[in-house]
């Protein structure tokens, strides 16, 4: 699913500009401080990120696949407990 | 399988939109800082030191290289030292690579698997470099992929694609524009876009 290259497609490119939101900036800065405190590395995020399911995959934007990484990867090293996004969120 | 129904840019994320994920991601914050993982001055140091990149520190780099051989030569050999050498920031440990386009070699650039891409010399990738569509056709059809990008390169030139990894980014050091002869180092970085930095577009004079 995430290895792309050559996959056929005939998708266009859009090449239109995206200024990072705040909450885009926010998560990648979450992430380069987890890496520096030694709780997620490169290889971790990328991990978390490829075993999203296919479909979701697909129709996350960037952003929202490293978010999902994060929480896989923090509730895996119990550091977060499962659902406790969710229940802060008031899910 | 067709991937075209699925391949839609991401209408959920526009700016001055407010998505789910924005919430998720405050929340997932404050969650972590209770949780005293991480600081919240160590994340607005990485959000202002991200806001702070942009590709005029790879332009400054590729006009140097223009002005000076030796200077190129060095960066050819070894990016982070020669970035280091005009006082930029090279970002942390993975290496950067430069490559050289020329009149028989045209270098591209792609992350198949994500996005890998050295942000520290030219600021956050845009979009379309993480994108899906971009993702298959850099590697299946690097040619289609530079004419819709505006490049047209003779059948004699050489394309070649390089996959970056988590370990090797990659710049590229565009072809010199006719008629920059005499041009001031400055003036020369200000010829050179993000873009022709990924290799999908060409430094133009006028």
């Amino acid at each position: 699913m995430h290895d792309r290259g050559g996959r056929p497609t005939d998708a266009p490119i859009d090449r239109s500009e995206h200024e990072l939101a705040d909450w885009e900036l926010l998560t990648d800065a979450v992430v380069g401080t987890l890496g520096r405190n030694g709780l997620m590395n490169v290889d971790e995020l990328r991990r978390g990120i490829e075993s999203m399911p296919p479909d979701e995959y697909e129709h996350a934007s960037y952003y929202e696949r490293w978010l999902y990484a994060i929480e896989t990867i923090l509730g895996e090293k119990g550091v977060l407990a499962p659902g406790e996004l969710d229940r802060r969120l008031g899910k | 399988m067709n991937d075209h129904d699925h391949e839609h840019p991401h209408a959920a994320i526009t700016n001055g939109d407010e998505p789910a994920a924005a919430a998720r991601a405050r929340a997932l914050e404050e969650l972590l800082l209770e949780k005293g993982v991480i600081r919240r001055e160590d994340v607005r140091a990485g959000i202002d030191w991200l806001v702070s990149r942009s590709p005029a520190d790879g332009a400054r780099l590729v006009a140097r290289a223009w002005a000076d051989p030796e200077f190129k030569a060095r960066l050819l050999a070894d990016a982070r030292a020669a970035a280091l050498e005009l006082g930029l920031d090279p970002g942390p440990s993975p290496v950067v690579v430069a490559v050289e386009n020329t009149d028989a070699v045209h270098h591209m650039v792609v992350c198949t698997l994500c996005s890998c891409y050295p942000r520290a010399l030219l600021g956050p990738p845009p979009n379309w470099y993480k994108s899906l569509p971009y993702r298959s056709r850099a590697v299946s059809d690097p040619r289609g992929v530079l004419t819709e990008f505006g490049v047209e390169l003779g059948d004699d030139v050489e394309v070649r694609v390089l996959d970056s990894t988590a370990d090797i980014r990659y710049l590229v050091i565009p072809r010199r524009p006719a008629g920059s002869e005499g041009m001031s180092e400055a003036e020369l970085a200000s010829l050179v876009t993000r873009d022709s930095m990924i290799g999908v577009s060409a430094p133009q004079s006028a």
